[in-house]
């Protein structure tokens, strides 16, 4: 009888065990950040780039317009691949798309505008990146999709041409 | 009067010393108990990644504004999700975490129980 308990336990713990480990065999353990979630802006003042002003996040976002909040910098290569569809954005109607310059040295923000011309309305400054780290930013590039004071949609890595017809799709 | 100015200033630096040590320890603790989301298998505390560097520094800018140690866990909890601390809270994705050792132990403990204490008597 005991020994029929024990083979029984042994059998169910292995089973038990084989199960668990089976399944985190399946899941990838490289960090997927949660893209998708509504949250409320972080509220900052910060300096703008290239000027002595400083701005406060509520002079920045109205109600009822859409935003698009890009994370970027002159060192950073996928943000050169994203800056047509940005510039893109920046001849619809109903958005503004505003930079937060990240961790960039200003000589090299400037002539990069310059090469590839401006979609900011205007940038803000973030030297030692803990307004990106505010905004919920992993590192660059990073967009925010920005309406009613909430963040509607979270873009992690360089846009492309499906994330900017998604993009294009949610302002109409 | 001089000689007790002298002493008094030595204290105040060096009990401004012991405050800030404090705040350093206490630093230390919270970027330790924070993963480094984008270097695996790394604290903040252990990186020195752009995204760890600029952690460390939001966590001291906010125990400097007097954010307590729980604050800040929950501030960066609902930037980045459960996911970046350490030591995950009790709710209903972690209760096995939480729950299997003890019942575990309890088991365990039993069966030794029945098997040495009782066969004994």
């Amino acid at each position: 009888m005991k020994i029929k308990f024990f083979s029984i336990l042994f059998v169910a713990s292995f089973i038990f065990i084989f199960f668990v480990l089976y399944k985190g065999l399946q899941n990838p353990n490289i960090y997927k950040p949660d893209a998708n979630y509504v949250k409320d802006i972080p509220s900052f003042y910060a300096r703008i780039f290239n000027s002595d002003n400083k701005i406060n996040s509520e002079e920045i976002f109205k109600e009822d317009k859409f935003y698009l909040v890009n994370i970027w910098a002159s060192w950073c290569i996928p943000c050169r691949d994203e800056h047509v569809f940005l510039i893109d954005l920046s001849k619809q109607k109903n958005i503004e798309v505003i930079g937060i310059n990240y961790k960039d040295n200003k000589k090299n923000a400037k002539s990069f505008l310059n090469k590839f011309n401006s979609p900011y309305k205007f940038i803000l400054e973030d030297k030692d990146g803990t307004m990106s780290i505010e905004w919920g930013a992993y590192g660059v590039p990073e967009s925010f999709l920005v309406y009613n004071n909430k963040i509607i949609k979270k873009v992690v890595g360089p846009l492309n041409k499906k994330l900017l017809l998604e993009i294009k799709k949610i302002i109409q | 009067m001089n000689l007790f100015k002298y002493f008094l200033t030595i204290f105040i630096i060096f009990n401004l010393n012991i405050s800030h040590a404090e705040d350093i320890d206490l630093k230390n603790k919270i970027t330790k108990n924070l993963r480094c989301l984008i270097c695996q298998g790394q604290s903040i505390y252990d990186s020195d990644s752009e995204f760890a560097n600029s952690l460390k520094l939001l966590v001291d800018k906010k125990l400097k504004e007097g954010l307590s140690e729980k604050q800040i866990y929950n501030y960066m909890k609902d930037k980045y999700g459960q996911w970046i601390l350490y030591d995950p809270e009790f709710d209903k994705n972690t209760y096995i975490l939480w729950l299997l050792p003890i019942l575990m132990f309890i088991i365990g403990g039993a069966i030794i129980f029945k098997l040495f204490i009782i066969r004994k008597n």
